[in-house]
């Protein structure tokens, strides 16, 4: 059993192999695409072999996202998913055996109407270890970043390829667990090729801090992934899975198992 | 917490990091150019060689007798070129976007005047100009639509969430993020993060200094009460803050009550919603017990919004400024008295600030003065007017 919170995932990113691809974060809206189904895709996203999970709690308006995330978040919504369910859901995955470590994603709106205090003691609670707000800037993020602190999870910030270095180093001081590097500027969704922005946000990372780099926004495919071996320690695939999901014909659970494996350049057996 | 760019508590900017270095370009060329007296000098030429600046100040004769009270005086934004006071942050942003050699303008529009201002004044310049328009807002305000196409500019319907207002921001903010490199947002309102509410309000203060000087000319003093509508609340803090230092003078900003704030179909952040964040601010906001966004109800297109501007917030909670609800029926029955006692057809938006004027007025009396902001005209409603029919007064 690894510590919860921040240090689970720095016991998952200790344990891959160095220099290798990058590990592979899935990002699942909560509660599609039905109520029931983000505990067994976490779960599925573990089996074929993820370094950690992302859970997207969804907001009536998500600035970040593209229509894929957006459409996944107000299914969800119009199913009756609300914050502390989807918190629950990460409960309900860990009782039945989930030990990867899991990021909570959402924007600051919700967590202000459940109170930042308690939006991270319910997060600790329910086995969660990290939360990214695309929409808090580190100008705004001081008080959750405390609240998280206090409770042992990992505040987990954005940098962008219009983030100046000088900024980039700011931004990772307040980090914990991970710094999420956008890849695009843009909203999410898959997209046909890493830019070169991209690959320079990165070292430009590592030029200030020697924490973990996840590369979201855009990740899709398994060649991109390949295309980021030591470029990165994990890449962050949402808006593909969900898409791979949405298009259906199987199972939620064994289509994320699939699609990761993929990712992983791994065959069923890996 | 950061203290810039904060009236109060209110404020702040909560937007995705892609977007932090553009905010901070933005606040560092709005001070270089508001401190620039060629800029200045630019706009002014303008505000008064081509939006018909300055506006007058109108002595609602019949209208005031009909109420048997305190004098209704108009500041009349509705003459401003385009039909409304948009027009006065549309020239000042977009004169501001061409200093920092943007070459693209985007904007969000929800009645359509905004859109038609910021589209007008791309033409102007030769700027390429994309504007968000929810779906349910081109139905109704199909008029604006045509002519921001006549203007050149490109209409982008947004088909997500409630098709209004907050979905054409959502969509706006989405574009800004993608290619924040060559383009401007021109955000419509006293909304959004900083320094949006400070640059709007600077574009838009021209209107209560302008009301204030004229006041002072033709009555020797200050009116007794001055109203405006507010939805994101810009010509409510362009004509307020002239006035903030006179604490004698009142200060009533008018939501949009809708359907009856006891129905829940309405746009009264101030009345009915909590603190929260949207689009980048944080401010007053209609939402659910889990922080998720509501959708809202206006006959006014311009007012269906589920937020309002941060300084708002603000004066609200230090009690400088009233803020008080109209429902779509009293506001069409101010429309129709307009019409026909005054020869003004004013905007559905402007008539919720006339009904609570008159209101006001009867309540103060004779002997005293009223000055309402008229923020735009009505051309753009008379498909909703018609559709409802009557005259106004056999709504209850």
């Amino acid at each position: 059993m690894t510590a919860a919170g921040a240090g689970r995932f720095e016991a998952a990113f200790a344990a891959r192999a160095a220099g290798g691809r990058p590990g592979i974060i899935p990002y699942v809206t909560a509660g599609f695409p039905g109520p029931g189904d983000t505990a067994p895709l976490l779960l599925a996203c573990q089996r074929a072999g993820s370094l950690a999970a992302e859970v997207g709690i969804p907001f009536s308006d998500p600035l970040a996202d593209g229509p894929t995330i957006q459409n996944a978040g107000w299914r969800a919504l119009e199913q009756g998913m609300t914050p502390a369910r989807a918190i629950s859901q990460v409960a309900q995955a860990r009782d039945a055996g989930l030990t990867i470590p899991v990021a909570a994603m959402t924007y600051i709106n919700p967590v202000l109407a459940m109170g930042v205090e308690a939006f991270a003691a319910a997060c600790a609670a329910a086995g969660i270890d990290g939360v990214i707000v695309p929409d808090l800037p580190v100008e705004e993020a001081a008080g959750l970043a405390a609240s998280l602190g206090a409770h042992g999870l990992a505040h987990i910030p954005l940098v962008a390829p219009t983030t100046p270095t000088s900024r980039v180093a700011r931004v990772a001081a307040t980090a914990a667990g991970f710094v999420y590097c956008v890849s695009v500027t843009g909203t999410t969704g898959a997209r046909a090729s890493v830019s070169p922005a991209a690959l320079d946000l990165l070292e430009r990372v590592r030029s200030v801090t020697a924490l973990p780099r996840a590369l979201g926004f855009g990740i899709s495919r398994p060649e991109h992934v390949e295309a980021l071996a030591r470029h990165c320690e994990a890449v962050v695939v949402g808006s593909a899975l969900l898409d791979a999901i949405a298009s259906g014909g199987d199972d939620p659970g064994v289509i994320a198992e699939r699609f990761v494996r993929e990712l992983r350049g791994v065959g069923a057996a890996g | 917490m950061t203290t810039a760019g904060r009236f109060g508590i209110y404020g702040g900017a909560f937007v995705p990091e892609t977007l932090v270095p553009a905010l901070e370009e933005l606040e560092v060329a709005m001070n270089e150019a508001l401190a620039d007296p060629v800029f200045i000098a630019e706009l002014d030429g303008w505000l008064y060689d081509y939006a018909g600046r300055p506006t007058p100040l109108t002595l609602a004769r019949r209208l005031t007798e009909a109420c048997g009270g305190a004098e209704i005086w108009l500041k009349r934004e509705d003459l401003v070129h385009t039909g409304a006071h948009k027009l006065n942050n549309a020239l000042g942003q977009v004169l501001l976007a061409r200093r920092m050699g943007k070459t693209r303008i985007i904007a969000e529009t929800g009645a359509g005047q905004h859109g038609v201002a910021t589209a007008t004044v791309c033409a102007c310049f030769g700027l390429e100009c994309v504007v968000y328009m929810g779906r349910e807002d081109i139905r109704r305000q199909a008029l604006n639509v045509y002519k921001m196409g006549l203007l050149g500019a490109e209409v982008r319907p947004v088909d997500s969430g409630s098709k209004t207002l907050k979905d054409a921001t959502n969509e706006a903010i989405r574009d800004w993020v993608t290619n924040v490199e060559n383009t401007h947002y021109v955000i419509g309102s006293v909304v959004g993060p900083h320094p949006y509410p400070t640059l709007v309000k600077r574009f838009q203060r021209v209107i209560g200094d302008e009301a204030r000087r004229q006041a002072l000319q033709r009555w020797g003093e200050l009116p007794d009460s001055v109203v405006a509508c507010v939805g994101g609340g810009s010509n409510a803090i362009g004509i307020f803050t002239a006035f903030l230092e006179d604490e004698d003078v009142e200060l009533l900003g008018v939501e949009a009550a809708g359907r009856g704030i006891e129905t829940g179909e309405h746009a009264a952040s101030l009345e009915a919603g909590r603190p929260g964040v949207l689009h980048g601010a944080y401010s007053y906001l209609l939402q659910d017990a889990h922080g998720q966004v509501r959708e809202t109800h206006s006959i006014s297109a311009g007012l269906d919004y589920p937020g309002v501007g941060p300084e708002h917030a603000a004066l609200r909670d230090a009690e400088r400024a009233r803020y008080v609800t109209c429902t779509d029926n009293e506001a069409l029955r101010a429309f129709h008295r307009l019409c026909r006692m005054e020869g003004i057809i004013p905007a559905l938006e402007s008539s919720h600030a006339l009904a609570v004027a008159e209101r006001r007025a009867r309540e103060l009396g004779p002997g005293h003065r009223v000055l309402v902001c008229l923020s735009g005209r009505g051309d753009k409603d008379i498909d909703t007017v018609r559709a409802v029919g009557g005259t106004g007064e056999e709504m209850t």
